[in-house]
């Protein structure tokens, strides 16, 4: 058993990750990062719009401070969201956005004078201050008042994922690629480490490490119908549901993006839509300015998805070969803009559809694209429930984002989250000594190495790693997509009770020797399937609509009843549901409950007094 | 219907030395916008678990899946196969270390690079979040984006004569690296930095010419420019240094 020992091991090397173990590093501790893939291959490097922060330097922009990108915040996520989280993120996020200008980010810069911009399909003129000339601008997002989205033309994810993985080696950090953590090693008080799948040599390894932070994104890829890349499938969540101690929060707070292509739902970004491109019916007429005359194409994600769905409900939808979609159109803003701020769209249109978006139109239709939910954590970002473990990124439910997270603010959040967290898992690591107990983790070890070697021989059975998985990736489609209900959902924690039953009983059809994938899905396979079972009970559990979460049998938001966060716990591996535990939303409210302003829909209210005791006002 | 796809794939596995390297046939019906992501799953999930293959964002972004597709380098991700002909062979990417059948490792080749070309913004400047961030042209911006939109898929690398001929030799990649962070106002690194880091064989005039790193260039980033670029600004460097002594 080959053993590494650090300071802080970050399992997951994307913006979130790195940020995490650049802080440490640059406070002199030793860092080890762990990743599935080549940093640079992180997903965070597939996110095209930008990074949302209070800048306020570009025309469209002015006026922009933190508070009003924290009230956007918290109308986004619904009031899902921890105010106290929100607050501190919008805060931080314009001094992180110039300090990754400083560490060589390329932002796209205010160009003064008189230039065009398109809103709803019609042309626009502003004009921008030769003052502010050279200083970091910014493009519109939904769901937000201001220009607020930072960019580097549509691959800002992957310039800042440059800067960042450069900046590890520059600091010498120990990025190992092709290590994939199967367990973390923990007393059920601390945790230790993990046991991490080598995948090179397909060997077991263990890492010991003070503090742990799992930052390994989304899980998307338990969904049929995903804009995720392939590795985010949920492996860091399975790490911390295994233990018992520590909670997903809000699984059923799944978003749906408007934009996924037709057929392989890659992402075209939202900032189609902010630079002014429409979406259209099967009569080529816009629709969204019916349902939301004010915001139309920029609603928040929630909102227009749910739209789009309506709107195809009613018939409006375009029939084709793999199923009814809607029409992107950016037409109207021309070769130079296309070209040059939306290449990757133009990328993607040409080698996945095999269409020319200046003269045709895009096919789209909500797809699944993020993962509100999370590893519940505190403001901090250390995981209820386990002593030395953290998390931060998509992977983590800090809980900035509530119900509904706006487009832009999940790429920032990475590094402004990393930075944060980053700096108090520093303040944890100053002065603080643990014990690693040879017996947890040899029994940690061996118990992993057994896992193996069942799925090998096939002692338990031999169901097919990838039947067992295309059902449960069906089953979520069916009852937690855009719309829910009852009935639905009750169908889906059945078929989802059958499938975790059937898990245990899959075995390869290969030799699994290696770096060998079955085997890599079938370690998962179990874990995946609490997942989605921690989505299907809350979901049927939350028996209101909140952001992203649409209840048809209730279509109301409760503030009465479901101001809250839920909080699924695994208890025991042969447990056959979560146990679902809740906690309030906010302990504080700089903005008290109320209407998002888009969206329609009723809202019940909560309790006038708990309101009232709540309310703070910024000092 | 339609047609039924013939892949020729090389086959082996590092961790079974035993069982020697091996073309193996596979027979696949096309499906309508059947790409080489969605052929090469169908084959390991339906035919033979046991292949192995590298994705990621499936998207064209990531540069994960970079292989030999009928005999030139390229993403399998935005490889439609009604492109290609009935018969598909599969090669991993050469130079590169096999981690096994189509899979490379590509990582830590690339880790090395960013060591030996000291792939960060060299400032002596210490960042102050109280201050306004340091303005920057717009245009100069877009210029530094253009070269960083590198997917490090290892393309360039796998189709270079040179690469193949010698071990040493820092490939398109990392000049384009270099590049990249000789037009940022933000690097301190003189002339003569640049070219003790790539001014000699193994960098720079290492080059034979071939010039097949940009024509295999999925993101079609201007290789062939900043050869040139870096060729003509080393030359002046190393000509000013023999006047110097």
């Amino acid at each position: 058993m080959q053993t590494f020992y650090s300071d802080l091991l970050v399992i997951g090397a994307g913006l979130a990750g790195e940020r995490v173990a650049v802080e440490a590093a640059e406070n002199g501790f030793n860092v080890i990062c762990l990743s599935i893939v080549p940093a640079r291959r992180s997903h965070s490097s597939a996110a095209q719009g930008g990074m949302q922060a209070a800048l306020g330097n570009c025309a469209m922009g002015e006026g922009d401070n933190t508070d009003v990108h924290f009230g956007d915040t918290v109308k986004g996520s619904d009031w899902g969201c921890d105010q106290e989280v929100a607050r501190l993120f919008a805060d931080a996020a314009p001094i992180e956005m110039r300090r990754l200008a400083h560490w060589g980010v390329p932002w796209n810069r205010v160009v003064p004078g008189q230039s065009f911009y398109f809103k709803g399909g019609q042309k626009f003129e502003k004009f921008e201050n030769p003052e502010n000339e050279g200083l970091i601008t910014a493009r519109a997002f939904g769901g937000t008042a201001k220009w607020r989205t930072c960019y580097t033309s549509d691959g800002t994810g992957h310039a800042v994922m440059c800067t960042m993985d450069n900046r590890c080696a520059e600091l010498g950090i120990n990025v190992m690629d092709r290590k994939e953590a199967v367990a973390l090693i923990h007393d059920e008080e601390t945790c230790m480490g993990a046991i991490v799948r080598c995948l090179r040599t397909g060997k077991l390894e263990t890492y010991l490490a003070k503090a742990t932070a799992i930052c390994t994104g989304g899980f998307g890829r338990i969904y049929k119908a995903t804009t995720n890349a392939v590795i985010c499938d949920g492996g860091g969540h399975i790490l911390a549901l295994d233990t018992g101690m520590v909670p997903i929060g809000n699984p059923e707070a799944i978003q749906f993006h408007p934009t996924g292509i037709v057929p392989t739902d890659i992402l075209v970004t939202e900032g189609c839509r902010g630079d002014g491109g429409t979406l259209l019916d099967v009569n080529e007429e816009r629709f969204m300015h019916i349902y939301e005359p004010e915001k139309a194409e920029l609603a928040s994600r929630d909102v227009v998805s749910r739209w789009m769905t309506h709107h195809m409900r009613e018939g409006k939808g375009v029939k084709s070969s793999y199923g009814e979609h809607l029409w992107l159109d950016i037409r109207h803003l021309g070769d130079q803009h296309i070209s040059h701020k939306l290449r990757e769209v133009d990328d993607i249109c040409h080698h996945f559809l095999g269409i020319d978006p200046r003269k045709q139109l895009i096919p789209v239709r909500p797809t699944q694209h993020y993962t509100m939910a999370g590893i519940r954590t505190n403001k901090d970002g250390a995981a209820y429930g386990l002593k030395g473990l953290f998390s931060a990124g998509e992977a983590a439910c800090w809980d900035m984002h509530g119900f509904n997270r706006l487009g832009g603010n999940s790429l920032a959040e990475t590094v402004v989250a990393g930075g944060i967290i980053g700096d108090k898992i520093v303040e944890f690591l100053k002065g603080y000594e643990t014990k690693f107990k040879t017996e947890i983790i040899n029994q940690q070890y061996r118990r992993q190495e057994q896992r193996i070697k069942d799925l090998i021989s096939g002692r338990n059975g031999n169901e097919s790693v990838y039947d067992v998985r295309h059902e449960m990736q069906e089953a979520l489609m069916k009852g937690c997509f855009v719309f829910r209900n009852g009935p639905d959902l009750e169908e889906t924690v059945e078929t989802l009770e059958k499938l975790l039953d059937r898990s245990s009983r899959v075995g390869l059809h290969s030799d699994g020797a290696g770096v060998n994938h079955e085997l890599g899905s079938a370690l998962k396979i179990r874990g995946q399937i609490k997942l989605a079972m921690c989505i299907a009970t809350a979901a049927l559990n939350r028996t209101e609509s909140r952001g992203s979460h649409n209840r048809e049998d209730f279509p109301e938001r409760n503030d009465r009843d479901w101001l809250t966060r839920t909080l699924a716990y695994w208890p025991t591996e042969d447990a056959a549901k979560p146990d679902l535990m809740y906690e309030d939303s906010s302990q504080i409210f700089e903005i008290p409950p109320g209407d998002r302003g888009y969206g329609g829909g009723t809202i019940i209210p909560a309790d006038e007094n708990m309101v009232k005791e709540r309310t703070i006002t910024k000092k | 219907m339609g047609r039924e796809l013939q892949f020729e794939i090389f086959r082996y596995n590092p961790q079974k030395p035993e069982v020697a390297p091996r073309m193996q046939t596979y027979k696949l019906e096309e499906t309508p916008n059947m790409t080489l992501f969605i052929a090469l799953n169908r084959l390991r999930e339906e035919q033979d678990p046991s292949l192995i293959f590298d994705f990621c964002c499936r998207a064209g972004i990531c540069g994960a899946c970079a292989m030999v597709i009928n005999g030139r380098p390229g993403l399998a991700c935005q490889t439609k196969t009604k492109d290609q002909s009935g018969k598909i062979t599969l090669h991993p990417l050469p130079v590169y270390k096999l981690i096994g059948d189509l899979a490379v490792d590509t990582g830590v080749w690339f880790r090395e690079m960013y060591a030996k070309t000291e792939s960060w913004v060299h400032t002596s400047k210490i960042f102050d979040p109280t201050k306004e961030e340091e303005r920057m042209d717009n245009k100069v911006a877009e210029d530094i984006y253009e070269l960083e939109r590198c997917i490090e898929c290892g393309c360039c690398v796998a189709a270079c004569g040179t690469a193949r001929l010698r071990d040493d030799f820092l490939g398109a990649a990392a000049l384009n690296r270099i590049a990249r962070f000789h037009i940022d106002p933000r690097d301190e690194r003189s002339d003569k930095q640049f070219f003790e880091l790539v001014g000699n064989d193994a960098g720079v005039f290492g080059c034979m010419g071939l010039l097949a790193c940009e024509d295999v260039c999925p993101k079609e980033l201007p290789l062939q420019n900043q050869l040139g670029f870096l060729r003509r600004k080393m030359g002046i460097t190393a000509i000013k240094e023999i006047f110097r002594k």
